[in-house]
């Protein structure tokens, strides 16, 4: 479905990522995981064409999508839910569902389909019903995710690029996220690319997995494999290498 | 089977919400139509009706602003130089050819449209600072301009013997006139600017305002966005020029110049971001303003740099979010007292 092939993305001089390539098939949980600025969020926005990438080849069902804009990506059925949330503080809760269904507006002239998507964004999260004539600034850390998880799921996108979802949150809220991002991937058929601090949790929920390092692809595996290998063990599940080598 | 109910009833008042919204706006806007279409009765004969023909003409400068600045959050301290393009072009050709000036308000409308168009791709890829920048050396160039072609625009000293507009035998070169024909025009603008802020680009336009990133993504071309938004602000401020020109019929570059487009900044911000209504009350206290003012001389764009400091420390909403935040404040009291009415 998504096949990238040795992209290479700066900010200006700075080398962010160094010859990356990875697939995606439909409707898997691909998680990707990595130290802080080893290049996750980079690879997202290579990826949605936000900082589009300087060489290399990223197809998306077989068409060449790096030197789209961004609007024309979105278009094709990839959608990023942004790190941090970036859900639109002054604008009410619902208004933000709107605006996810953007480019689904003029396609189908606003019909019925945008109504049906957002009662499903409604039943995803019944709390944003409770709440849609709120401004989306006067919520919770937790229920901006979910806000703009919902925003995202407006546009019925094919592929789902998500961004550190569990980022600032309460655990107990952070797997009522997970669940919904499952449930997104089994029910709803939505392919997701999931970007999180929180290796296990990702790890236990994703079909496969990508290690990123400096920029740099350096492990893949199912998501079983890299839960058993040493080396995420001990970088990334917070295992001692005592408790790996000498036992 | 209660589930399903109750989510049907969300529904429905959702539906219900979303119309009396749209009702709502539409019920103010036509008591605001029908205050401004009577005025002239109780005015007749006074100098105030003048004064109103101006605060209409500055009304539409500042709700074309406004849909770039309160909306989409992108700056503009050029913007006196597009009400001086509709302006120029409408009075430097009907003051030579007899042509019909209402063509050559459209054509003067067409001209400045497309030059925003043009400058707007380059320079509204510009944020903050750079942009303001950017806005206000096109305002300067386009001053300059409007001195230095004498022969066109009789420079500084000014162009005159521009004819008033008229429609077959009805001659607009009177107040009253002249009031209905500002202010008619001024809410149709209005009322499309309404139609905009309600509609799936107006949302798409306030996302820009908030986070450009976060819109880009949800597919909102911004890029394009911004620069038609430029485009229709433009338009608007160049239909002000045109009309301002023949109500005059007389105009001279110190009228479009960088003050100006500070003095249009200013009644935005003052009026309130993002209110059509807070541009008519920014309009129409810097409209009035200048008469207080006149003491000061030309310290007055001193007053107007004071104005905009102390409203955006005190009060960033603009006066109609004051009024608003008072107007409930009462309504709360008066609740608050019928309550206690009641349960004594």
């Amino acid at each position: 479905m998504l096949k990238i092939k040795n992209i290479n993305t700066f900010y200006g001089q700075a080398q962010a990522l160094k010859n990356v390539s990875l697939h995606l098939t439909e409707g898997e949980i691909v998680t990707l995981i990595g130290a802080n600025g080893a290049g996750k969020t980079t690879l997202l926005n290579s990826l949605s064409g936000v900082v589009p990438p300087r060489s290399g080849e990223i197809f998306f069902n077989n068409i060449r999508i790096n030197n789209l804009a961004v609007h024309q990506i979105v278009r094709m059925g990839i959608s990023q839910v942004p790190e941090g949330r970036q859900v639109f503080k002054p604008i009410s809760v619902e208004d933000n569902l709107e605006l996810g269904a953007y480019l689904k507006h003029k396609m189908l002239g606003g019909g019925d389909e945008v109504k049906r998507n957002k009662e499903m964004v409604y039943d995803l999260f019944p709390i944003l019903r409770e709440r849609r004539k709120q401004l989306a600034g006067t919520l919770s850390g937790g229920e901006q995710q979910m806000l703009a998880i919902g925003r995202s799921f407006m546009a019925r996108p094919k592929l789902m690029l998500l961004d550190e979802p569990s980022m600032g949150l309460a655990p107990m809220v952070t797997q009522e996220i997970f669940r919904v991002i499952e449930n997104l991937s089994k029910e709803k058929k939505t392919t997701v690319l999931l970007v999180e601090q929180n290796a296990r949790a990702a790890l236990k929920m994703a079909n496969r997995g990508y290690v990123l390092e400096n920029g740099r692809l350096i492990l893949e595996g199912t998501a079983g494999e890299l839960l058993e290998n040493k080396d995420v063990q001990r970088a990334y599940l917070g295992k001692d290498k005592k408790e790996i080598w000498e036992r | 089977m209660r589930f399903f109910s109750r989510q049907r009833h969300a529904v429905r008042s959702l539906k219900l919400n979303m119309i009396t919204e749209k009702k709502r706006q539409i019920l103010i806007f036509l008591i605001f139509a029908a205050a401004v279409l009577a005025a002239p009765y109780f005015l007749k004969g006074n100098y105030l009706l003048n004064v109103f023909v101006f605060v209409g003409i500055n009304t539409m400068l500042a709700i074309g602003l406004n849909l770039l600045l309160g909306y989409a959050g992108q700056i503009s301290l050029g913007h006196a130089a597009f009400f001086g393009m509709g302006a120029y072009i409408s009075g430097i050709i009907t003051a030579r050819f007899p042509v019909d000036p209402f063509l050559v308000m459209i054509l003067a409308a067409t001209i400045a449209g497309a030059l925003a168009f043009v400058i707007g791709s380059p320079i509204l890829k510009l944020k903050g600072h750079y942009l303001a920048m950017a806005t206000m050396g096109f305002g300067i160039i386009m001053y300059i301009i409007f001195n230095e072609t004498v022969d066109w625009t009789g420079g500084p000293s000014g162009l005159s013997g521009i004819p008033n507009l008229h429609i077959g035998s009805l001659i607009f070169d009177n107040d009253l006139n002249n009031y209905y024909l500002v202010w008619l025009s001024t809410l149709a603008v209005m009322l499309l600017s309404i139609n905009l802020s309600q509609s799936r680009i107006g949302r798409a336009l306030r996302a820009i305002n908030d986070s450009e990133v976060a819109a880009r993504v949800m597919g909102v071309n911004a890029r394009i966005l911004k620069v038609r938004i430029f485009t229709v602000s433009a338009v608007i401020s160049a239909v002000a020029g045109s009309l301002y020109a023949h109500i005059m019929t007389f105009i001279a570059p110190a009228s479009f110049g960088f003050n100006f487009s500070v003095e249009l900044l200013t009644m935005v911000v003052v009026g309130g971001l993002g209110s059509i209504y807070g541009s008519f009350l920014g309009a129409a206290i810097l409209t009035m303003l200048p008469e207080l003012l006149r003491v000061f001389q030309d310290l007055d764009i001193i007053i107007y740099g004071l104005m905009l400091i102390l409203m955006t420390m005190f009060m960033p909403g603009g006066l109609i979010s004051g009024i608003e935040a008072a107007a409930g404040f009462i309504a709360a009291r008066m609740k608050g007292t019928k309550d206690s009415d009641a349960q004594a």
